[in-house]
């Protein structure tokens, strides 16, 4: 076990973990629809396998790319397919998407097959493994785990780091896959080590989390190669560079990923998965998500099937009261729902329930360049001016206040007492300016 | 923005969907608290005249602010509190035996032209306070420098004007402790070093201003006066004299009062913590060049306002290193 260091910047929202910190994972009611996008992940969108009126079964794989960074999908309840149809997204707009009426019965695949020990199989078989299991990660980007661990040749990784940080308010739901189920932690980090080819594991969890670590760090032996890291809890101490920062004292290079400095970040629960994966042939088809916050009258962490609608799962914990808004995720980067005939994805960590009292809507004032957003942000960049040169449309100049090494983490809009839109005003240069790029890329090739 | 209230919606916009507590008004507030302590001082010292000083300069600067958006048809700003702090700070700065049309004026002065000529608060790039003091002792010398003693209110000169080179002959040196306290003439609110320097370590406990500034330019108002000894030449004067002279030097005039008050003012300083720093150090050495070499005997006000004009530069080159820089080879 060792103390990780700390990042510049950073912030110390209120972290009202307390509501479900200490709740065990409870599965929640079987639903009896499911709505899976074909496109959940980062990646290439997924086509149907199935077709209306098909029967499925638990497990089964529906929907799947050719695309190399793509993911397939699953089905997460046994029954019929009544529809393949545009339904919303908790991440934006309408996406094509599987609905499922679940026969109640959950019949699982047959091709749900455990593959042996993970120290008998090849790195390019545990790729294999990941990929048709659909694994992405489940810290809430949903990139396909098994396209994060085929790195390119020439590029070696040294360590794996196990996001365990879960910097969030509110959400939960890794601090209890650590604390319940630490062997599958463990044992995913070692497949997704032995897929890359890393000697060096870590498992990086914060501070506020001592439960978390002590179980995990009695599953661990000695001959793992694997260390527990202790951080500052800080946000955005889960957030990939600074992460890799905290624990190994590398910069991932601007515009790069972590594999630039030999290194694989994956979240706890990724690895989890991935170890239920190799030791039952579970695809991925249901995760834990945290659902919580003041409006909403029993919070609690549910292991949920993939297709479960916010909804059934409100309801689930007791209803809602004087919702003011409902947040597919956390409250720093979440996204917030105009209904909740929204269905969990892979990436949805959490539900958090805001009350209408707890959302400040004050108009923004003018800008005091009093300094806070410049030293909190943990990318090193100045908010004030970027967003300044976005809210005019100077996105060239926005481009040379390096807009672009903007990770979203909100801290800057969080900490600025003129109530600026600072990150909102600073998505919208860095979104013209990767138009932009394409628009080039595109004409030179 | 959603004019009519529909609890039947759920309200959508963009993360982050959590905000501080603490608002322009919270920070403005507190600089206002912190200037408590000096205002009971100065209301000690030189009694009811101080406080009516204060009424007026407050008085005029917030119904000035509140008039324009009257006039522009726009929602007041007054509420931000920052005009209630330029009208105090304005007090602060003249003598106890100023007119009372004189705050009047300076505080007009520091909201029309200084700030709201410029886009209102954040717009401006001199400090509204300051250049409004030397736009008054431009216009008028004689009630800028009529100091007073305190108490009795009988006419004298500063500790400064005793300090300087060519000083009044004879003149007595106040002791380091009246310096200290602030039982010395003055400016209003620049004479109590202890009532100040609570009123600093309030804002920086709140975080509301940064240590480089103040401690830079103290610092360097300190290390050189040490050096330079009182009469500015690297004479040959005893250590402990060069250490009164510094004690003094520091504890007269108005650095206490500038060094945390004025010099912080987040608009017209410095946006990162280097630049914060510089700032505080070129404010230094401008004081001491302007007390120790220069005609004025205070130099506090100008060199803050000549940092106020650098500060865009500083800015510029203090911008922090990106995190994740890949080095051109």
């Amino acid at each position: 076990m060792t103390a990780g260091k700390s990042f510049h910047g950073g912030i110390h929202p209120p972290y009202n973990k307390q509501a479900t910190a200490a709740l065990p994972i409870v599965d929640a009611a079987p639903p009896k629809t499911v709505v899976i996008p074909l496109h959940q992940h980062t990646g290439a969108p997924c086509e149907p396998l199935v077709k209306v009126g098909d029967e499925v079964k638990l497990g089964q794989k529906i929907g799947e790319s050719q695309s190399f960074v793509s993911a397939p999908v699953h089905a997460s309840v046994s029954g019929k397919v009544t529809a393949i149809e545009a339904r919303p997204h908790p991440g934006s707009g309408l996406v094509q998407a599987v609905v499922i009426e679940s026969d109640g019965l959950d019949t699982p695949d047959p091709g749900m097959v455990p593959a042996g020990d993970v120290a008998a199989l090849s790195p390019e078989e545990i790729r294999k493994i990941i990929r048709a299991a659909g694994i992405v990660g489940l810290g809430g980007a949903a990139f396909p785990t098994a396209v994060k661990v085929s790195p390119p040749p020439g590029k070696a990784i040294d360590t794996v780091v196990l996001n365990g940080a879960e910097c969030e308010p509110y959400l939960t739901a890794d601090h209890r896959v650590m604390l319940e189920d630490p062997a599958a932690v463990i044992y995913g980090l070692r497949a997704l080590m032995q897929a890359c080819g890393a000697p060096r594991g870590m498992i990086a969890v914060e501070d506020n989390k001592p439960d978390a670590i002590e179980a995990l760090q009695k599953s661990l032996s000695a001959a793992d190669g694997i260390q527990i890291v202790v951080l500052h809890t800080k946000y955005p101490q889960g957030s990939e560079k600074q992460l890799v920062w905290a624990c190994l004292e590398r910069e991932v290079p601007s515009g790069g990923l972590p594999l630039d400095v030999g290194v694989v970040v994956s979240n706890v629960g990724t690895a989890a998965a991935v170890a239920q994966a190799i030791q039952s042939g579970k695809p991925l088809y249901e995760r834990v998500v945290t659902v919580t916050g003041s409006a909403v009258a029993k919070p609690q962490n549910l292991r949920v099937r993939i297709g479960t609608s916010f909804a059934d799962l409100i309801e689930q914990c007791g209803g809602l009261t004087d919702a003011g808004k409902v947040i597919n995720g956390g409250p720093m980067m979440g996204i917030a729902q105009s209904s909740l005939d929204v269905p969990v994805i892979k990436g949805t960590s959490g539900i958090l329930c805001l009350k209408r009292g707890e959302i400040i809507r004050e108009q923004p004032t003018a800008c005091l360049k009093c300094g806070r957003c410049v030293e909190n942000c943990p990318m090193h960049l100045m908010p004030l001016w970027i967003a300044a040169y976005a809210e005019r449309a100077l996105h060239d100049e926005a481009e040379r206040l390096n807009a672009m090494d903007c990770v979203e983490c909100g801290c800057c809009s969080y900490i600025c007492p003129a109530r600026r839109p600072l990150v909102q005003a600073i998505r919208l240069s860095k979104y013209e300016i990767a138009a932009r790029r394409r628009q080039a890329q595109a004409k030179k090739s | 923005m959603v004019d009519k209230e529909q609890p039947d919606l759920l309200i959508v916009s963009s993360s982050p969907h959590l905000k501080t507590r603490e608002t322009t008004q919270r920070l403005m507030a507190d600089v206002l608290i912190a200037l408590a302590p000096a205002t009971a001082v100065a209301f000690w010292l030189f009694g009811l005249r101080a406080i009516a000083l204060v009424v007026a300069a407050v008085a005029s600067a917030v119904l000035t602010e509140h008039a324009v958006a009257a006039l522009g048809k726009r929602k007041t700003t007054i509420g931000d509190l920052s005009a209630a702090i330029t009208g105090l700070l304005i007090a602060f700065n003249i003598p106890p035996s100023a007119p009372f049309w004189l705050p009047v004026i300076g505080s007009m002065f520091a909201i029309l032209i200084v700030k709201v000529a410029f886009g209102g608060l954040g717009g401006n790039f001199l400090n509204p306070a300051l250049a409004a003091r030397a736009m008054l002792l431009a216009a008028w010398p004689v009630h800028m420098t009529n100091w007073v003693r305190p108490f009795d209110l009988v006419a004298t000169a500063t500790p400064l004007a005793t300090l300087v080179p060519k000083g009044v002959a004879g003149a007595e040196l106040p002791t380091l402790v009246d310096m200290f306290i602030g039982r010395i003439p003055g400016c209003l609110g620049e004479t109590s070093a202890i009532a100040l320097l609570i009123g600093g370590a309030y804002l920086l406990w709140r975080k509301v201003i940064d240590w480089r500034t103040p401690v830079g330019f103290i610092g360097t108002v300190a290390v050189l006066t040490l050096v330079f000894g009182p009469s500015g030449l690297l004479s040959d004067i005893t250590f402990a004299g060069r250490l009164q002279a510094a004690a003094s030097h520091v504890l007269s005039g108005g650095l206490m009062l500038g060094a945390w008050f004025m010099a912080t003012d987040y608009v017209t300083s410095p946006v990162t913590p280097k630049g914060r720093l510089i700032m505080g150090i070129g404010c230094g050495l401008l004081t001491v060049l302007i007390r120790l070499w220069g005609g004025y005997p205070e130099g506090v006000s100008y060199s803050i306002l000549i940092m106020n004009v650098a500060t865009p530069l500083i800015d510029r080159f203090t911008v922090p290193r990106k995190f994740g820089l890949v080095k051109k080879a």
